[in-house]
């Protein structure tokens, strides 16, 4: 057992990290689905995006040949509509509650004929927004992620300018950094963050960390608000013996590394234990597989009722050989000559409910021991407990608090994001950004 | 199993169905296929003085993804010379002497052009002559088609020369481009046509190419009238068909019924409005010959369940129903009712009614799933919702009578009855 780089040809990498949900072929097949969407008034697919895109709207333009307005339609509701056709979990969201599913037919496959639409807008970089004239007000933002940049976009319409600090070298937050590369690929990230910022009055300065590179009094300073969008940090730690094993990765540095230095230099094991079951895990665990790993399993402390992931997500992990240990907690990383050997995990059984509602898990007493050479870890991320408590914004438990009015505790720095919920999707931070900016150009007016 | 063989005037078919006077029939290798598929018989396609096409010859709507919802031509009558018609006509007549062999004319507009033509087409042995008084593109500029069914006088006299020579049933069909076509009926009967057909192309514009800025079908930058039918036109000629079917004149002759009858359904209700047989066009030219399986596989079963033995059972039934507006029953009263285990949520019944109609549908909000219920004191019984419900019998009529008599408009009005008060 090793870990170690470079396991497949070309040609097997280019195949395993192909787009997952390909596209239409042609105009004909979206419109056989555009015309199955029944036009719903007052739609339940609406009511279920957290950003409420006029989906039966942009629907019914596509069948009408009015891509552009379709386009508009999706994007002018979610800047990150692009985006987020790929990557929403759109079984629990807009496809799920299509009410086909109340016919027992197959849902309208909403996420695809949004892609059909913004795909066409962000690759021909069409200008389907204008802004008003300037109003003089700057506005900082620091984190060019999803709430980050849809809080910008609304922002630079309405005539503000902004100034958004980035402490990476990219912008588009875990859209670019966090999510399996067969959902969404670099390329597209970087044109999606071109697209937005093509609108004009978005400056956005990279590799500029808040608290190393810029502090929040200057932005303060020198801005007429601040927006933190600044999401979520390190993966959460396992807090077990020899965590600090060579072979003991978080997942999302995994993740980012695949993304970032290309499929065949980043390593695997020949036998990968995911620890966790979010979407995260499960885009750990698939791209392990992918890279060329032998066995990949993910150890879960509860079961599949109360797992985050969608049934769908974890279908993808099962298609990949993936294989689930339910009701197994980390007790252990053992390891020889400073590499992981084993991963040693309690039995756990469900208990009574805790404050989220699920049951929580209970050791048993038994063990199971899994041979490993690699431990990648996906049991959530931590805030940015120490930036936060610097800067004396008030928070809970790194989590920013903040007003019905996005406003944190100090007047004129307003929040939003994975930075407040602890880290929700991406359509979630969109819908933040934008409720952040409607806050701030409140704020501006007073 | 049901009897679907037909007699119209003598011409025998062993089911109701013939293509109608079209490009399908205009020669031996498509008409045999026909045949062969199992069609009852064909109206070969108008024949006449020899005339040439253009390229491109038809243009269609397409309606939310499904293709040719209607069609239009502008393809004239047969552009084969005369004696190959004729003698192609005879062959076909001898491989399937079992099936009906119609033959359209429009002669040029003298007794003797049409004197000569008829004859040479009884040379041919076939059953039947239809007159196409209908066409509504090319002939018409030249005095023949729509231009002699527009014109009742005209219609009868070329009906009467036509009668004084031909020794088999003659068939008169209709224009659509009137205001109503019972005059030309009457007037063809007067002329002493055996029987009538209906309807024609109706005259029509399909589109405009928002590239090219040119309407279609186009021909070399320009366009030009066609005539349009297929299943968009159905509803046209069902109505048509009525007001001969109820003439006291044209009801007197046997109706051949055209116009969208794309399957066995299309069929039954020309049939209960008084066709005895039906000419079927755009739906072969969409599908192809072997729709006659279904055609005729699904109006016999749909007989044997109803108990009709054969097609004369049923011919012209509903002819009765359709009455004047002031006739009708205004103490019928019927109210939606929405079975809520079907509802899906889609809120179409509820917009339909509020942009609409007659506000008479509540939404309690939900999320993501609304309720709509109906208020049964605003409901006209106007059915809208149950048309737009996309889900099968979840919205139904259910019938609370405003009286138990029987009420007409006249009645209402001389009782003083009370009208609505909002």
């Amino acid at each position: 057992m090793s870990i170690k780089n470079n396991r497949l040809t070309a040609e097997q990498y280019e195949q395993n990290f192909s787009d997952i949900h390909p596209p239409f072929e042609n105009r004909e097949a979206a419109l056989v689905e555009a015309n199955r969407c029944l036009f719903c008034y007052d739609a339940p697919c609406t009511k279920s995006c957290p950003t409420s895109i006029n989906i039966p709207k942009f629907i019914k333009q596509i069948s009408t040949d009015n891509i552009k307005g379709s386009a508009y339609t999706i994007l002018d509701a979610n800047i990150m509509g692009g985006g987020c056709s790929k990557v929403c979990p759109v079984e629990k969201l807009c496809e799920g509650s299509c009410v086909y599913n109340l016919l027992d037919e197959p849902p309208i496959p909403i996420a695809k004929l949004q892609r059909y639409s913004t795909e066409k807008a962000i690759a021909a970089q069409w200008p389907l927004f204008q802004r008003k004239p300037s109003t003089g007000k700057k506005v900082a933002i620091v984190g060019a992620g999803p709430a980050g940049l849809s809080c910008a976009h609304v922002l630079s319409r309405e005539g503000v300018e902004v100034t958004i600090y980035e402490k990476e070298s990219k912008g588009g937050g875990l859209m670019t950094y966090g999510i399996a590369a067969y959902k969404v690929t670099p390329q597209f990230c970087d044109d999606e963050v071109k697209f937005i910022t093509s609108l004009g009055g978005i400056h956005i300065k990279y590799e500029q960390e808040l608290g190393r590179n810029v502090t929040l009094a200057e932005l303060q300073a020198n801005y007429d608000a601040v927006y933190l969008g600044i999401g979520v940090g390190v993966a959460r730690s396992l807090d077990i013996p020899g965590e600090e094993l060579a072979g003991v990765e978080d997942a999302l540095r995994f993740i980012y590394d695949i993304r970032e230095k290309g499929y065949p230099s980043v390593p695997v094991g020949d036998k990968v234990a995911v620890i966790g079951l979010g979407m995260t895990a499960i885009d750990a665990a698939t791209q392990a597989k992918r890279l060329g790993a032998k066995e990949v399993t993910i150890v879960y402390r509860r079961t599949q009722a109360e797992m985050p992931s969608t049934e769908v997500e974890l279908n993808l992990a099962k298609l990949d050989g993936c294989s689930i240990i339910w009701l197994a907690s980390p007790k252990e990383v053992r390891g020889e000559n400073g590499r992981v050997t084993q991963l040693i995990c309690n039995v756990m059984e469900l208990g009574v409910p805790d404050t989220s509602g699920r049951r929580t898990p209970v050791e048993t007493g038994e063990t199971i021991a899994l041979d490993v050479d690699m431990v990648i870890k996906a049991a959530g991320q931590i805030p940015y407990e120490d930036l936060v408590q610097d800067n004396q914004l008030t928070h809970w438990y790194g989590k920013l608090v903040i007003n019905e009015n996005c406003e944190t505790n100090i007047p004129g720095v307003f929040a939003g994001g994975d930075c407040v919920n602890g880290g929700k999707e991406v359509v979630d931070a969109v819908q933040a950004g934008k409720d952040g900016a409607r806050a701030i150009l409140g704020f501006l007016r007073k | 199993m049901a009897d679907l063989s037909t007699n119209f005037l003598g011409i025998k078919s062993p089911n109701p169905f013939w293509l109608a006077s079209a490009p399908p029939t205009d020669k031996k290798y498509n008409v045999l296929r026909a045949f062969e598929a199992g069609w009852g018989g064909v109206v070969w396609k108008t024949l006449g003085s020899q005339v040439k096409n253009v390229s491109s010859r038809y243009s269609a709507v397409d309606y939310n993804g499904t293709k040719m919802m209607g069609l239009n031509n502008i393809e004239l009558i047969s552009d084969r010379p005369l004696a190959i018609n004729l003698r192609e006509i005879a062959e076909c007549i001898r491989e399937f002497p079992d099936r009906a062999m119609v033959v359209s004319l429009m002669a040029d507009n003298t007794r003797d052009k049409w004197h000569e033509l008829i004859a040479q087409v009884e040379d041919t042995g076939a059953h039947g002559l239809e007159l196409n008084f209908g066409c509504p593109h090319g002939m018409t500029e030249r005095g023949m088609g729509a231009a002699v069914g527009q014109d009742p006088e005209i219609a009868k006299m070329v009906v009467e020369w036509v009668m004084e020579k031909a020794t088999i049933p003659v068939i008169t069909k209709l224009t659509p481009n009137v205001h109503s076509v019972v005059p030309t009926g009457r007037a063809s009967i007067e002329g002493g046509t055996n029987a009538l057909s209906l309807i024609n192309t109706i005259q029509s514009v399909t589109g405009v190419d928002l590239d090219t800025f040119v309407p279609n079908p186009y021909v070399a930058g320009k366009s030009a009238y066609g005539g349009y039918c297929g299943p968009a036109v159905k509803p046209v000629a069902l109505k048509m068909l009525t007001t001969i079917a109820q003439d006291p004149v044209t009801s007197r002759v046997p109706i051949s019924g055209i116009g969208g009858i794309s399957t066995w359904k299309d069929a039954a209700e020309f049939m209960l409005l008084g066709a005895t047989s039906v000419q079927v066009c755009t739906a072969v030219m969409k599908h192809g010959f072997r729709i006659i399986e279904d055609l005729c596989d699904g109006l016999n079963n749909w007989m044997d369940e109803k108990g009709f033995n054969t097609i004369y059972d049923f011919i012209g039934k509903s002819v009765p129903t359709i009455t004047h507006w002031e006739d009708l029953d205004i103490n019928y009263h019927i109210v939606a009712n929405i079975n809520q285990d079907k509802c899906i949520h889609c809120g179409l019944c509820y917009i339909a009614c509020e942009d609409t109609s007659h506000q008479a549908i509540n939404l309690t909000y939900g999320k993501p799933y609304n309720t709509y219920s109906i208020i049964e004191n605003e409901c006209v019984g106007c059915n809208l919702c149950k048309l737009v419900c996309p889900v099968d019998n979840c919205i139904t009529m259910v019938e609370q009578r405003k009286g138990d008599e029987y009420l007409n408009w006249i009645e209402f009005q001389q009782r003083g009855l009370p009208l609505n008060d909002h």
